[in-house]
Protein backbone atom coordinates (compact mmCIF):
# COMPACT_ATOMS: atom_id res chain seq x y z
CA UNK A 1 0.00 0.00 0.00
CA UNK A 2 3.15 2.36 -0.37
CA UNK A 3 1.26 3.48 -3.30
CA UNK A 4 -1.50 4.65 -1.62
CA UNK A 5 1.03 7.40 -0.02
CA UNK A 6 1.26 11.12 -0.24
CA UNK A 7 4.61 12.34 -0.72
CA UNK A 8 5.00 13.59 3.15
CA UNK A 9 4.10 10.52 4.41
CA UNK A 10 6.73 8.25 2.05
CA UNK A 11 9.55 10.47 3.33
CA UNK A 12 8.49 9.99 6.85
CA UNK A 13 8.52 6.09 6.01
CA UNK A 14 11.84 6.79 4.48
CA UNK A 15 13.51 9.03 6.49
CA UNK A 16 12.73 6.68 10.05
CA UNK A 17 13.89 3.24 8.30
CA UNK A 18 10.28 1.91 7.66
CA UNK A 19 11.00 1.21 4.22
CA UNK A 20 13.35 1.63 1.27
CA UNK A 21 12.71 3.68 -2.16
CA UNK A 22 12.75 0.35 -3.28
CA UNK A 23 10.04 -1.10 -1.37
CA UNK A 24 7.67 2.32 -2.92
CA UNK A 25 8.53 1.83 -6.83
CA UNK A 26 7.60 -1.49 -6.46
CA UNK A 27 4.50 -0.83 -5.19
CA UNK A 28 3.77 1.97 -7.68
CA UNK A 29 5.02 -0.91 -10.47
CA UNK A 30 2.59 -3.40 -9.01
CA UNK A 31 -0.21 -0.77 -9.17
CA UNK A 32 0.38 0.28 -12.26
CA UNK A 33 0.48 -3.68 -13.33
CA UNK A 34 -2.56 -4.83 -11.70
CA UNK A 35 -4.93 -1.54 -12.71
CA UNK A 36 -3.56 0.57 -15.76
CA UNK A 37 -4.84 -1.58 -18.37
CA UNK A 38 -8.13 -0.39 -17.23
CA UNK A 39 -7.22 3.50 -17.24
CA UNK A 40 -4.06 4.06 -19.45
CA UNK A 41 -3.06 6.49 -17.56
CA UNK A 42 0.72 6.00 -18.44
CA UNK A 43 2.20 6.27 -21.86
CA UNK A 44 5.34 4.26 -20.80
CA UNK A 45 7.51 2.72 -17.99
CA UNK A 46 11.01 1.53 -17.65
CA UNK A 47 10.55 -0.86 -14.60
CA UNK A 48 14.68 -1.50 -14.49
CA UNK A 49 15.62 2.06 -14.77
CA UNK A 50 12.80 2.98 -12.65
CA UNK A 51 14.27 0.36 -10.01
CA UNK A 52 17.80 1.23 -10.62
CA UNK A 53 16.59 4.85 -9.95
CA UNK A 54 15.18 3.58 -6.34
CA UNK A 55 18.28 1.33 -5.42
CA UNK A 56 20.86 4.69 -6.27
CA UNK A 57 18.20 6.49 -3.99
CA UNK A 58 18.10 4.30 -1.46
CA UNK A 59 21.78 3.71 -1.42
CA UNK A 60 22.81 7.82 -1.41
CA UNK A 61 20.75 7.56 1.90
CA UNK A 62 23.04 4.95 3.71
CA UNK A 63 25.62 7.21 3.00
CA UNK A 64 23.97 10.00 4.69
CA UNK A 65 22.04 11.70 1.27
CA UNK A 66 18.91 13.88 2.69
CA UNK A 67 17.86 15.28 -0.66
CA UNK A 68 14.20 16.70 -0.11
CA UNK A 69 12.60 14.08 -2.28
CA UNK A 70 15.17 11.43 -2.02
CA UNK A 71 13.89 7.85 -3.17
CA UNK A 72 10.37 9.17 -4.23
CA UNK A 73 8.87 8.24 -7.22
CA UNK A 74 7.00 10.91 -9.63
CA UNK A 75 4.98 10.21 -13.11
CA UNK A 76 5.96 12.78 -15.64
CA UNK A 77 3.57 13.76 -18.57
CA UNK A 78 4.30 13.14 -21.67
CA UNK A 79 5.77 16.61 -22.46
CA UNK A 80 8.83 16.91 -20.01
CA UNK A 81 11.80 16.05 -21.18
CA UNK A 82 13.68 13.45 -18.95
CA UNK A 83 16.76 12.50 -19.95
CA UNK A 84 17.34 9.24 -21.73
CA UNK A 85 13.24 8.47 -21.80
CA UNK A 86 11.01 9.16 -24.82
CA UNK A 87 9.28 12.25 -24.56
CA UNK A 88 5.97 11.84 -27.57
CA UNK A 89 3.77 14.65 -26.20
CA UNK A 90 1.09 12.32 -27.14
CA UNK A 91 1.79 12.60 -30.56
CA UNK A 92 2.86 10.13 -33.61
CA UNK A 93 5.08 12.61 -35.14
CA UNK A 94 7.47 12.90 -31.99
CA UNK A 95 6.99 8.61 -32.10
CA UNK A 96 10.76 7.38 -30.98
CA UNK A 97 12.06 10.84 -29.74
CA UNK A 98 14.53 10.02 -26.68
CA UNK A 99 15.13 13.04 -24.78
CA UNK A 100 18.57 14.50 -24.66
CA UNK A 101 18.58 16.10 -21.69
CA UNK A 102 16.51 17.41 -18.18
CA UNK A 103 14.04 20.15 -18.23
CA UNK A 104 14.91 22.37 -15.61
CA UNK A 105 12.12 21.14 -13.29
CA UNK A 106 13.27 17.61 -14.12
CA UNK A 107 17.11 19.10 -13.35
CA UNK A 108 15.67 20.30 -9.66
CA UNK A 109 13.61 17.12 -9.05
CA UNK A 110 15.80 14.74 -9.43
CA UNK A 111 18.99 16.81 -7.05
CA UNK A 112 17.04 16.15 -4.57
CA UNK A 113 16.88 12.34 -5.39
CA UNK A 114 12.72 12.03 -7.15
CA UNK A 115 12.98 9.13 -9.19
CA UNK A 116 11.54 9.40 -12.49
CA UNK A 117 8.81 6.22 -13.41
CA UNK A 118 6.72 6.62 -15.95
CA UNK A 119 5.57 8.93 -18.64
CA UNK A 120 1.70 9.64 -18.46
CA UNK A 121 -0.91 10.41 -21.34
CA UNK A 122 -2.14 13.37 -22.15
CA UNK A 123 -3.93 15.12 -25.45
CA UNK A 124 -1.84 15.66 -28.15
CA UNK A 125 0.77 18.97 -27.37
CA UNK A 126 -1.70 19.42 -24.30
CA UNK A 127 -4.16 20.51 -26.79
CA UNK A 128 -7.59 19.48 -25.94
CA UNK A 129 -9.37 19.14 -22.09
CA UNK A 130 -10.13 15.42 -21.75
CA UNK A 131 -7.61 13.41 -22.78
CA UNK A 132 -9.49 12.36 -25.91
CA UNK A 133 -6.68 13.39 -28.55
CA UNK A 134 -4.10 11.29 -27.52
CA UNK A 135 -2.50 9.66 -30.41
CA UNK A 136 -2.17 6.49 -28.71
CA UNK A 137 -5.21 6.10 -26.74
CA UNK A 138 -7.84 7.70 -24.28
CA UNK A 139 -7.41 7.50 -20.77
CA UNK A 140 -10.52 6.32 -18.33
CA UNK A 141 -11.39 8.44 -15.34
CA UNK A 142 -10.21 5.99 -12.53
CA UNK A 143 -14.04 7.23 -10.47
CA UNK A 144 -15.86 5.95 -13.79
CA UNK A 145 -14.78 4.24 -16.50
CA UNK A 146 -17.09 5.82 -19.19
CA UNK A 147 -16.03 9.25 -18.09
CA UNK A 148 -12.79 11.18 -19.40
CA UNK A 149 -10.37 11.92 -16.81
CA UNK A 150 -9.90 15.89 -18.11
CA UNK A 151 -6.87 17.22 -20.01
CA UNK A 152 -4.56 18.15 -21.42
CA UNK A 153 -3.03 16.07 -18.42
CA UNK A 154 -5.30 13.42 -17.89
CA UNK A 155 -2.75 10.69 -17.73
CA UNK A 156 -1.10 12.73 -14.38
CA UNK A 157 -4.39 13.02 -12.82
CA UNK A 158 -5.63 9.23 -13.38
CA UNK A 159 -2.72 8.14 -12.22
CA UNK A 160 -2.78 10.12 -8.80
CA UNK A 161 -6.22 9.09 -8.32
CA UNK A 162 -5.77 5.59 -9.29
CA UNK A 163 -3.00 5.47 -6.90
CA UNK A 164 -0.48 4.23 -9.55
CA UNK A 165 1.91 6.97 -8.23
CA UNK A 166 2.46 8.97 -5.62
CA UNK A 167 2.63 12.18 -7.22
CA UNK A 168 2.95 13.64 -10.84
CA UNK A 169 3.37 16.98 -12.99
CA UNK A 170 1.53 18.13 -15.84
CA UNK A 171 1.37 21.40 -17.40
CA UNK A 172 -1.18 23.78 -17.32
CA UNK A 173 -1.84 26.54 -20.76
CA UNK A 174 -5.56 26.78 -20.06
CA UNK A 175 -6.44 24.53 -17.47
CA UNK A 176 -4.39 21.28 -18.51
CA UNK A 177 -3.41 21.14 -14.63
CA UNK A 178 -6.54 22.20 -12.87
CA UNK A 179 -9.07 20.61 -14.67
CA UNK A 180 -8.28 17.24 -14.75
CA UNK A 181 -7.38 17.47 -11.17
CA UNK A 182 -10.76 18.20 -10.50
CA UNK A 183 -12.24 15.60 -12.68
CA UNK A 184 -10.41 13.07 -10.79
CA UNK A 185 -10.63 14.57 -7.29
CA UNK A 186 -6.64 15.91 -6.88
CA UNK A 187 -4.80 18.41 -6.14
CA UNK A 188 -3.45 20.43 -8.81
CA UNK A 189 -1.07 23.52 -8.96
CA UNK A 190 -0.67 26.34 -11.66
CA UNK A 191 1.90 28.46 -10.27
CA UNK A 192 2.06 31.86 -11.51
CA UNK A 193 4.07 32.06 -14.96
CA UNK A 194 7.47 32.25 -14.19
CA UNK A 195 7.70 30.69 -11.17
CA UNK A 196 8.99 27.68 -12.31
CA UNK A 197 11.16 27.41 -15.45
CA UNK A 198 9.78 26.29 -18.58
CA UNK A 199 13.25 24.94 -20.24
CA UNK A 200 12.54 21.46 -21.67
CA UNK A 201 8.65 21.82 -20.91
CA UNK A 202 7.91 21.34 -24.55
CA UNK A 203 6.11 24.67 -25.93
CA UNK A 204 2.47 24.95 -26.70
CA UNK A 205 1.56 28.68 -25.94
CA UNK A 206 5.10 29.72 -24.40
CA UNK A 207 3.14 32.75 -22.92
CA UNK A 208 0.39 30.83 -21.16
CA UNK A 209 2.79 27.30 -20.43
CA UNK A 210 3.30 26.67 -16.58
CA UNK A 211 4.97 23.34 -15.25
CA UNK A 212 2.40 22.16 -12.17
CA UNK A 213 2.30 19.19 -10.13
CA UNK A 214 -0.57 17.21 -9.23
CA UNK A 215 -1.09 16.03 -6.24
CA UNK A 216 -3.07 13.80 -3.49
CA UNK A 217 -3.16 16.80 -0.49
CA UNK A 218 -1.88 20.21 -0.60
CA UNK A 219 1.37 19.93 1.13
CA UNK A 220 2.80 17.92 -1.70
CA UNK A 221 1.96 20.20 -4.08
CA UNK A 222 3.44 22.82 -2.08
CA UNK A 223 6.80 20.78 -1.88
CA UNK A 224 7.13 20.29 -5.20
CA UNK A 225 6.69 23.73 -5.71
CA UNK A 226 9.20 24.29 -3.45
CA UNK A 227 11.84 22.14 -5.26
CA UNK A 228 11.07 23.43 -8.83
CA UNK A 229 10.64 27.01 -8.33
CA UNK A 230 13.21 29.47 -9.04
CA UNK A 231 14.76 31.63 -11.29
CA UNK A 232 17.30 29.68 -14.40
CA UNK A 233 19.25 30.97 -16.82
CA UNK A 234 17.82 28.65 -19.67
CA UNK A 235 14.27 30.44 -18.89
CA UNK A 236 15.02 34.26 -19.96
CA UNK A 237 10.99 34.63 -18.68
CA UNK A 238 11.79 32.56 -14.99
CA UNK A 239 11.08 35.39 -12.27
CA UNK A 240 14.14 36.45 -10.32
CA UNK A 241 12.12 36.92 -7.14
CA UNK A 242 13.24 34.98 -4.32
CA UNK A 243 11.32 31.68 -3.57
CA UNK A 244 9.10 31.52 0.15
CA UNK A 245 9.01 28.57 1.97
CA UNK A 246 5.67 27.45 1.15
CA UNK A 247 5.21 24.57 3.70
CA UNK A 248 5.63 27.74 6.57
CA UNK A 249 2.30 29.32 4.73
CA UNK A 250 0.18 26.15 5.54
CA UNK A 251 -1.78 27.02 8.20
CA UNK A 252 -5.27 25.53 9.35
CA UNK A 253 -7.59 28.37 10.07
CA UNK A 254 -8.47 31.43 7.82
CA UNK A 255 -8.38 34.47 10.29
CA UNK A 256 -6.94 37.79 8.31
CA UNK A 257 -7.98 35.73 4.74
CA UNK A 258 -11.24 37.43 2.32
CA UNK A 259 -12.18 35.43 -0.08
CA UNK A 260 -13.88 36.97 -3.26
CA UNK A 261 -16.47 35.45 -5.24
CA UNK A 262 -16.90 36.73 -8.52
CA UNK A 263 -20.24 37.42 -9.63
CA UNK A 264 -19.82 36.29 -13.21
CA UNK A 265 -18.27 33.01 -12.30
CA UNK A 266 -21.69 31.58 -11.03
CA UNK A 267 -24.16 31.94 -13.52
CA UNK A 268 -26.16 29.88 -15.91
CA UNK A 269 -24.11 26.88 -17.34
CA UNK A 270 -23.28 26.30 -14.16
CA UNK A 271 -23.64 22.45 -13.03
CA UNK A 272 -25.83 22.42 -10.33
CA UNK A 273 -24.22 19.52 -8.28
CA UNK A 274 -21.18 21.79 -8.90
CA UNK A 275 -22.34 24.70 -7.45
CA UNK A 276 -23.46 23.15 -4.29
CA UNK A 277 -20.46 21.77 -4.05
CA UNK A 278 -18.97 24.73 -4.45
CA UNK A 279 -20.94 26.45 -2.58
CA UNK A 280 -20.52 24.41 0.61
CA UNK A 281 -16.74 25.11 0.09
CA UNK A 282 -16.92 28.49 0.36
CA UNK A 283 -19.43 27.97 3.80
CA UNK A 284 -16.94 26.23 5.54
CA UNK A 285 -14.10 28.81 4.52
CA UNK A 286 -16.21 31.25 6.57
CA UNK A 287 -16.47 29.31 9.44
CA UNK A 288 -12.36 28.56 9.41
CA UNK A 289 -12.52 32.45 9.55
CA UNK A 290 -12.33 33.87 5.97
CA UNK A 291 -14.45 37.12 5.24
CA UNK A 292 -16.32 36.44 1.73
CA UNK A 293 -16.81 39.45 -0.42
CA UNK A 294 -18.04 39.86 -3.93
CA UNK A 295 -16.03 40.95 -6.77
CA UNK A 296 -16.79 41.25 -10.69
CA UNK A 297 -14.41 39.67 -13.28
CA UNK A 298 -16.26 41.64 -15.74
CA UNK A 299 -14.43 39.90 -18.90
CA UNK A 300 -15.08 36.45 -18.10
CA UNK A 301 -17.30 36.05 -21.22
CA UNK A 302 -14.79 36.37 -23.30
CA UNK A 303 -11.86 34.74 -21.59
CA UNK A 304 -12.81 31.69 -24.06
CA UNK A 305 -12.28 33.54 -26.95
CA UNK A 306 -9.34 35.34 -26.39
CA UNK A 307 -7.76 31.92 -25.46
CA UNK A 308 -8.45 30.27 -28.22
CA UNK A 309 -7.00 32.92 -30.79
CA UNK A 310 -3.85 33.41 -28.53
CA UNK A 311 -3.16 29.98 -27.76
CA UNK A 312 -3.06 28.24 -30.99
CA UNK A 313 -1.54 31.32 -32.81
CA UNK A 314 1.74 30.93 -30.51
CA UNK A 315 1.17 26.81 -30.90
CA UNK A 316 1.08 27.46 -34.79
CA UNK A 317 4.52 29.24 -34.26
CA UNK A 318 6.35 26.70 -32.12
CA UNK A 319 4.82 23.60 -33.87
CA UNK A 320 6.86 24.46 -37.11
CA UNK A 321 9.48 22.91 -35.44
CA UNK A 322 7.82 19.53 -36.55
CA UNK A 323 9.00 19.23 -39.84
CA UNK A 324 9.91 15.67 -40.12
CA UNK A 325 13.96 17.22 -40.13
CA UNK A 326 15.79 16.73 -37.24
CA UNK A 327 13.94 14.36 -34.92
CA UNK A 328 10.95 12.55 -34.79
CA UNK A 329 8.81 10.53 -37.66
CA UNK A 330 9.29 11.41 -41.14
CA UNK A 331 7.00 11.30 -43.95
CA UNK A 332 8.20 8.68 -46.98
CA UNK A 333 9.00 9.49 -50.35
CA UNK A 334 9.26 13.17 -50.33
CA UNK A 335 10.34 14.49 -53.22
CA UNK A 336 11.93 18.09 -51.96
CA UNK A 337 12.36 19.81 -48.48
CA UNK A 338 7.96 21.31 -49.08
CA UNK A 339 7.19 18.36 -49.77
CA UNK A 340 8.59 16.59 -47.04
CA UNK A 341 7.27 19.06 -43.96
CA UNK A 342 3.61 18.90 -46.00
CA UNK A 343 3.95 15.05 -45.82
CA UNK A 344 4.77 14.79 -42.55
CA UNK A 345 3.02 17.03 -40.67
CA UNK A 346 0.07 15.52 -42.35
CA UNK A 347 1.13 12.01 -41.12
CA UNK A 348 1.99 12.81 -37.75
CA UNK A 349 -0.10 15.83 -36.27
CA UNK A 350 -3.90 14.53 -35.06
CA UNK A 351 -7.39 16.64 -35.68
CA UNK A 352 -7.25 19.08 -33.07
CA UNK A 353 -3.25 19.73 -33.49
CA UNK A 354 -4.20 20.24 -37.06
CA UNK A 355 -7.30 22.53 -36.44
CA UNK A 356 -5.30 24.48 -34.34
CA UNK A 357 -2.57 25.05 -36.15
CA UNK A 358 -4.69 26.44 -39.28
CA UNK A 359 -6.64 28.21 -36.68
CA UNK A 360 -3.37 30.10 -35.30
CA UNK A 361 -2.14 30.69 -38.57
CA UNK A 362 -5.43 32.29 -39.76
CA UNK A 363 -5.81 34.65 -36.66
CA UNK A 364 -2.19 35.70 -37.57
CA UNK A 365 -2.34 35.98 -41.50
CA UNK A 366 -2.04 39.04 -43.12
CA UNK A 367 -5.53 40.91 -43.10
CA UNK A 368 -6.63 39.38 -39.95
CA UNK A 369 -4.00 39.84 -37.40
CA UNK A 370 -5.53 43.29 -36.18
CA UNK A 371 -9.06 42.14 -35.90
CA UNK A 372 -7.93 38.80 -34.21
CA UNK A 373 -4.83 38.51 -32.90
CA UNK A 374 -3.99 41.82 -31.92
CA UNK A 375 -7.61 42.79 -30.89
CA UNK A 376 -7.33 39.40 -28.60
CA UNK A 377 -3.87 40.86 -26.92
CA UNK A 378 -5.99 43.36 -25.76
CA UNK A 379 -9.03 41.62 -24.51
CA UNK A 380 -6.33 39.69 -22.51
CA UNK A 381 -5.00 43.45 -21.10
CA UNK A 382 -8.51 44.02 -19.84
CA UNK A 383 -8.60 40.24 -18.01
CA UNK A 384 -5.50 41.14 -16.58
CA UNK A 385 -6.81 44.14 -15.28
CA UNK A 386 -10.11 42.72 -14.20
CA UNK A 387 -8.20 40.48 -11.47
CA UNK A 388 -5.81 43.70 -10.28
CA UNK A 389 -8.91 45.37 -9.10
CA UNK A 390 -10.34 42.12 -7.79
CA UNK A 391 -7.21 41.68 -5.77
CA UNK A 392 -7.45 44.80 -4.06
CA UNK A 393 -10.14 43.85 -2.03
CA UNK A 394 -9.40 40.07 -1.41
CA UNK A 395 -6.41 38.34 -1.29
CA UNK A 396 -7.72 34.78 -2.99
CA UNK A 397 -10.85 34.22 -5.27
CA UNK A 398 -12.73 31.31 -4.98
CA UNK A 399 -14.89 29.78 -8.25
CA UNK A 400 -15.40 26.08 -9.56
CA UNK A 401 -12.75 24.38 -11.57
CA UNK A 402 -14.86 23.59 -14.33
CA UNK A 403 -18.68 24.44 -15.00
CA UNK A 404 -19.08 20.36 -14.98
CA UNK A 405 -18.06 17.00 -13.10
CA UNK A 406 -16.01 14.67 -15.63
CA UNK A 407 -18.35 13.98 -18.83
CA UNK A 408 -19.22 10.58 -20.52
CA UNK A 409 -16.30 9.85 -23.43
CA UNK A 410 -17.58 10.97 -26.42
CA UNK A 411 -19.46 13.37 -25.24
CA UNK A 412 -17.89 16.37 -26.93
CA UNK A 413 -14.92 15.17 -28.96
CA UNK A 414 -17.19 15.83 -32.05
CA UNK A 415 -17.44 19.67 -31.37
CA UNK A 416 -14.37 21.04 -30.64
CA UNK A 417 -16.21 24.58 -29.65
CA UNK A 418 -18.44 23.05 -27.08
CA UNK A 419 -14.78 21.40 -25.54
CA UNK A 420 -13.84 24.97 -25.29
CA UNK A 421 -15.96 26.61 -23.24
CA UNK A 422 -16.06 24.23 -20.35
CA UNK A 423 -12.32 26.23 -20.09
CA UNK A 424 -14.25 29.29 -18.96
CA UNK A 425 -13.10 29.01 -14.94
CA UNK A 426 -9.44 28.25 -16.13
CA UNK A 427 -8.16 30.15 -19.19
CA UNK A 428 -8.32 33.54 -17.13
CA UNK A 429 -5.87 32.47 -14.87
CA UNK A 430 -3.24 31.80 -17.74
CA UNK A 431 -4.04 35.08 -19.23
CA UNK A 432 -3.36 37.22 -16.67
CA UNK A 433 -0.27 35.05 -15.66
CA UNK A 434 -1.62 34.69 -12.11
CA UNK A 435 -1.90 31.63 -10.00
CA UNK A 436 -4.42 29.01 -9.66
CA UNK A 437 -4.88 25.83 -7.28
CA UNK A 438 -7.66 22.44 -7.74
CA UNK A 439 -8.53 21.24 -4.62
CA UNK A 440 -11.48 18.47 -4.26
CA UNK A 441 -14.20 19.65 -2.58
CA UNK A 442 -17.31 17.17 -3.05
CA UNK A 443 -19.06 14.75 -5.12
CA UNK A 444 -21.24 15.48 -7.74
CA UNK A 445 -24.06 12.91 -7.20
CA UNK A 446 -21.85 11.26 -4.85
CA UNK A 447 -19.73 9.64 -7.37
CA UNK A 448 -17.61 12.32 -9.74
CA UNK A 449 -15.19 14.25 -7.70
CA UNK A 450 -15.77 18.39 -8.24
CA UNK A 451 -12.51 20.73 -7.83
CA UNK A 452 -12.53 24.33 -5.79
CA UNK A 453 -10.46 26.99 -7.58
CA UNK A 454 -8.62 29.13 -5.72
CA UNK A 455 -7.08 31.58 -7.33
CA UNK A 456 -4.07 34.25 -6.22
CA UNK A 457 -2.65 37.17 -7.44
CA UNK A 458 0.60 37.00 -9.52
CA UNK A 459 3.36 35.77 -6.87
CA UNK A 460 0.77 34.54 -4.38
CA UNK A 461 1.16 31.26 -4.25
CA UNK A 462 0.99 30.89 0.21
CA UNK A 463 -2.26 32.45 -0.04
CA UNK A 464 -3.84 29.81 -2.54
CA UNK A 465 -2.29 27.10 -0.67
CA UNK A 466 -2.93 28.25 2.20
CA UNK A 467 -6.27 28.82 1.70
CA UNK A 468 -6.23 25.04 -0.24
CA UNK A 469 -4.64 23.84 2.77
CA UNK A 470 -6.67 24.54 5.64
CA UNK A 471 -9.92 23.61 3.67
CA UNK A 472 -8.39 20.13 2.97
CA UNK A 473 -7.92 19.55 6.58
CA UNK A 474 -11.10 20.91 7.34
CA UNK A 475 -12.89 18.46 5.17
CA UNK A 476 -12.39 14.52 4.12
CA UNK A 477 -12.68 15.11 0.15
CA UNK A 478 -8.72 14.74 -0.96
CA UNK A 479 -9.21 11.16 1.19
CA UNK A 480 -11.97 10.23 -0.92
CA UNK A 481 -10.54 6.83 -3.08
CA UNK A 482 -11.50 6.00 -6.21
CA UNK A 483 -12.70 2.77 -7.32
CA UNK A 484 -9.84 1.54 -9.33
CA UNK A 485 -7.80 3.16 -6.04
CA UNK A 486 -9.63 0.83 -3.81
CA UNK A 487 -8.47 -2.04 -5.84
CA UNK A 488 -4.48 -0.78 -5.51
CA UNK A 489 -5.06 -0.28 -1.47
CA UNK A 490 -4.71 -4.27 -0.47
CA UNK A 491 -1.31 -4.95 1.64
CA UNK A 492 1.89 -4.90 -0.80
CA UNK A 493 4.61 -4.04 1.80
CA UNK A 494 7.41 -6.05 0.99
CA UNK A 495 10.55 -5.87 3.63
CA UNK B 1 -5.90 45.99 -43.98
CA UNK B 2 -9.83 45.59 -45.05
CA UNK B 3 -12.27 46.96 -42.40
CA UNK B 4 -14.09 44.50 -39.75
CA UNK B 5 -17.29 43.93 -41.77
CA UNK B 6 -15.77 42.57 -45.41
CA UNK B 7 -13.28 40.03 -42.73
CA UNK B 8 -16.31 38.92 -41.27
CA UNK B 9 -18.22 38.24 -44.68
CA UNK B 10 -15.26 36.19 -45.80
CA UNK B 11 -14.84 32.65 -44.82
CA UNK B 12 -11.90 30.85 -43.98
CA UNK B 13 -10.24 29.34 -46.98
CA UNK B 14 -8.89 26.23 -44.79
CA UNK B 15 -6.78 24.77 -47.97
CA UNK B 16 -4.96 28.06 -48.35
CA UNK B 17 -4.18 28.70 -44.61
CA UNK B 18 -3.06 24.99 -44.18
CA UNK B 19 -0.59 25.27 -47.51
CA UNK B 20 0.81 28.76 -45.07
CA UNK B 21 1.39 26.58 -41.99
CA UNK B 22 2.82 23.36 -44.34
CA UNK B 23 0.18 20.96 -44.12
CA UNK B 24 -1.12 18.78 -46.08
CA UNK B 25 -5.62 18.11 -45.99
CA UNK B 26 -7.04 15.23 -47.04
CA UNK B 27 -10.65 16.58 -49.48
CA UNK B 28 -12.64 14.79 -46.03
CA UNK B 29 -10.60 17.20 -43.17
CA UNK B 30 -11.18 20.05 -45.12
CA UNK B 31 -14.71 19.66 -44.77
CA UNK B 32 -15.06 18.56 -41.52
CA UNK B 33 -12.59 21.41 -41.08
CA UNK B 34 -14.36 24.06 -42.22
CA UNK B 35 -17.35 24.08 -40.54
CA UNK B 36 -15.63 23.40 -37.29
CA UNK B 37 -13.42 26.28 -37.78
CA UNK B 38 -15.84 28.65 -39.17
CA UNK B 39 -18.27 27.84 -35.98
CA UNK B 40 -15.08 28.98 -34.26
CA UNK B 41 -14.44 31.80 -35.30
CA UNK B 42 -17.94 33.17 -35.37
CA UNK B 43 -17.82 32.63 -31.96
CA UNK B 44 -15.20 35.44 -31.94
CA UNK B 45 -17.00 37.37 -32.65
CA UNK B 46 -18.04 38.50 -29.42
CA UNK B 47 -14.81 40.15 -29.02
CA UNK B 48 -15.67 43.04 -31.20
CA UNK B 49 -18.20 44.22 -29.18
CA UNK B 50 -15.33 45.56 -26.60
CA UNK B 51 -14.09 48.86 -27.07
CA UNK B 52 -10.14 47.91 -27.12
CA UNK B 53 -9.10 51.41 -28.87
CA UNK B 54 -7.26 52.86 -26.26
CA UNK B 55 -5.85 49.40 -24.53
CA UNK B 56 -2.03 48.66 -24.73
CA UNK B 57 -1.93 45.02 -25.97
CA UNK B 58 -0.35 42.34 -23.51
CA UNK B 59 2.46 39.75 -24.98
CA UNK B 60 3.52 38.30 -21.82
CA UNK B 61 2.60 37.59 -18.35
CA UNK B 62 5.53 39.27 -17.01
CA UNK B 63 7.11 42.65 -17.66
CA UNK B 64 8.84 42.58 -20.57
CA UNK B 65 12.92 43.10 -20.16
CA UNK B 66 15.66 42.22 -21.64
CA UNK B 67 17.70 39.35 -19.93
CA UNK B 68 21.24 38.97 -20.32
CA UNK B 69 23.54 36.21 -19.15
CA UNK B 70 27.50 36.23 -19.06
CA UNK B 71 28.70 35.50 -22.40
CA UNK B 72 31.17 32.83 -21.42
CA UNK B 73 31.16 29.05 -23.66
CA UNK B 74 28.84 26.84 -21.98
CA UNK B 75 28.77 22.95 -23.17
CA UNK B 76 26.42 22.16 -25.56
CA UNK B 77 24.30 18.92 -26.39
CA UNK B 78 26.16 15.52 -27.39
CA UNK B 79 26.56 15.52 -31.04
CA UNK B 80 25.87 11.45 -31.43
CA UNK B 81 22.97 11.74 -29.19
CA UNK B 82 20.97 14.29 -30.96
CA UNK B 83 21.62 12.69 -34.37
CA UNK B 84 20.68 9.56 -32.77
CA UNK B 85 16.89 11.81 -32.83
CA UNK B 86 17.37 12.45 -36.28
CA UNK B 87 15.44 10.22 -39.09
CA UNK B 88 17.68 9.84 -41.40
CA UNK B 89 21.91 10.54 -40.85
CA UNK B 90 24.97 10.57 -42.36
CA UNK B 91 28.61 11.24 -41.66
CA UNK B 92 27.70 13.22 -38.71
CA UNK B 93 24.91 15.56 -40.53
CA UNK B 94 21.20 14.88 -41.08
CA UNK B 95 19.90 13.92 -43.92
CA UNK B 96 17.43 15.76 -46.07
CA UNK B 97 15.81 15.83 -49.76
CA UNK B 98 18.00 17.30 -52.21
CA UNK B 99 17.49 21.30 -52.02
CA UNK B 100 19.61 22.40 -54.68
CA UNK B 101 20.18 20.71 -57.84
Amino acid sequence: MLNTLTIHEVLERLNCGECRSEDVVRSVLDAIRRTDGRIHGYLTLDETDALEQARAADLARRNGANGRLLGVPIAVKDVLNVRGQPCTCGSKILKGYVSPYDATAIARLRAEGAVFVGRTNMDEFAMGSSTENSAYGITRNPWDLDCVPGGSSGGSAAAVAADECVAALGSDTGGSVRQPASFCGCVGLKPTYGLISRYGLTAYASSLDQIGPITKDVRDAALLLQVMAGVDASDSTSLPEAVPDYQAALTKDLRGVTIGLPKEYFVGGLDSEVERCVQEAIEVCRQLGAKVVEVSLPHTRVAVDTYYIIAPAEASANLSRFDGVRYGFRAEGATDPLDLYKKTRAKGFGPEVKRRIILGTYVLSSGYYDAFYLRAQKVRTLIRRDFEAAFKHCSVILSPVAPTPAYRIGANSADPLQMYLGDIFTVPVNLAGICGLSVPCGMAAGKLPVGLQVMGPALGEEAILRTGYAFEQATTWHSQRSCIAEQNSGSQVRT
Amino acid sequence: MTDDKTQSAKKMDVRYVANLARLNLTDGEVVEFQSQLDHIVEHFNQLRSLNVDDVEPMAHATPIQNVFRDDVVRPGLDRDVILNNAPQQSSGLVMVPTIVE
